[in-house]
């Protein structure tokens, strides 16, 4: 998704704020920031003002684009700064710090062993469980959340993840590991209620 | 999940071992101990599931609304271009 060659697009044309180019840009990538700042807000009026203010800083920041990582990779970290600094004013006791490793090295606690997997695809997906789905992803914690969002449902690699959040691999794949468990934990306690009584 | 030290290391690889980029050896250890282990065994099959739903209904992508890119275009400055989707 995230692996473009970045002569795709012109650079050069981008600079100068030509607007064919820069349209194109934005109708490439518009998508996929909208759906990563609805899913770290929940709110679809927050979310568009990071998709906006996202694009107005990626223009004005487009002279010191490097191309050390991949255009999309570069937006995704723009709109993640943006989408936090929403999060940080609307929730101001919410701890938002990436950066910091507070409960990385948490041991992992695991207390549900009731196997689900046999469930029928009707129930594993009715409307109410993708509701359950979205709500588990919102209780996680902001930093695992950010993770597991741009990794498994935006299908970043582990080193685009990184590069987004200016992390190191190795914090991203913790991170990766512990959002997964919480939610499997989550998911095993709604699914295993709903198994037939044996 | 037993008391045994082989759960807790195999709990630290199973993030690399469900998205199969765990080194063929390691991978055969593991599946060795699924194998004595119906714990691990139910861990990694609902973890796998787990991460089976979030990409099904990931992959139904979120389009953005027409509206909200009407909107991001006018900001942008770019009112000639919102006619048309340029991908």
């Amino acid at each position: 998704m995230s692996d473009e060659p970045l002569q795709e697009f012109s650079l050069q044309l981008l600079r100068e704020g030509n607007g064919a180019e820069v349209a194109r840009l934005v109708d490439t990538y518009s998508a996929q920031i909208y759906r990563l700042a609805l899913k770290m807000l929940s709110n679809p009026q927050d979310a568009e003002d990071v998709l906006q203010n996202t694009f107005m800083k990626a223009l004005q920041a487009l002279p010191n684009f490097e191309g050390r990582s991949s255009l999309s990779t570069w937006l995704y970290r723009i709109a993640v700064n943006e989408a936090l600094m929403s999060i940080r004013r609307s929730k101001p006791e919410v701890d938002v710090t990436l950066k910091t490793d507070d409960g990385d090295e948490e041991d992992l606690l695991l207390t549900s062993f009731t196997d689900w997997c046999c469930l029928p695809e009707g129930e594993l997906m009715s409307s109410e469980a993708l509701h359950y789905l979205d709500k588990a992803v919102q209780e996680l914690p902001e930093k695992l959340r950010i993770v597991f969002i741009l990794r498994d449902l935006e299908g970043l690699s582990i080193r685009e993840t990184g590069q987004a959040l200016s992390l190191t691999e190795t914090t991203v794949k913790t991170r990766l590991l512990r959002a997964r468990l919480k939610l499997r934990e989550m998911l095993s306690a709604y699914y295993g209620e709903r198994l037939p009584l044996e | 999940m037993k008391d045994n030290l082989n759960c807790g290391a195999f709990l630290e690889e199973i993030s690399d071992y469900v998205d199969g980029v765990l080194g063929e050896a390691l991978c055969a250890e593991i599946e060795r101990h699924i194998a004595d282990c119906d714990d691990c065994r139910v861990v990694v099959d609902t973890l796998k599931k787990t991460i089976y739903l979030y990409h099904e209904t990931s992959s139904a992508r979120t389009e953005i609304p027409t509206d909200v890119r009407s909107r991001l275009f006018r900001r942008l400055s770019l009112d000639d271009f919102i006619e048309t989707k340029h991908l």
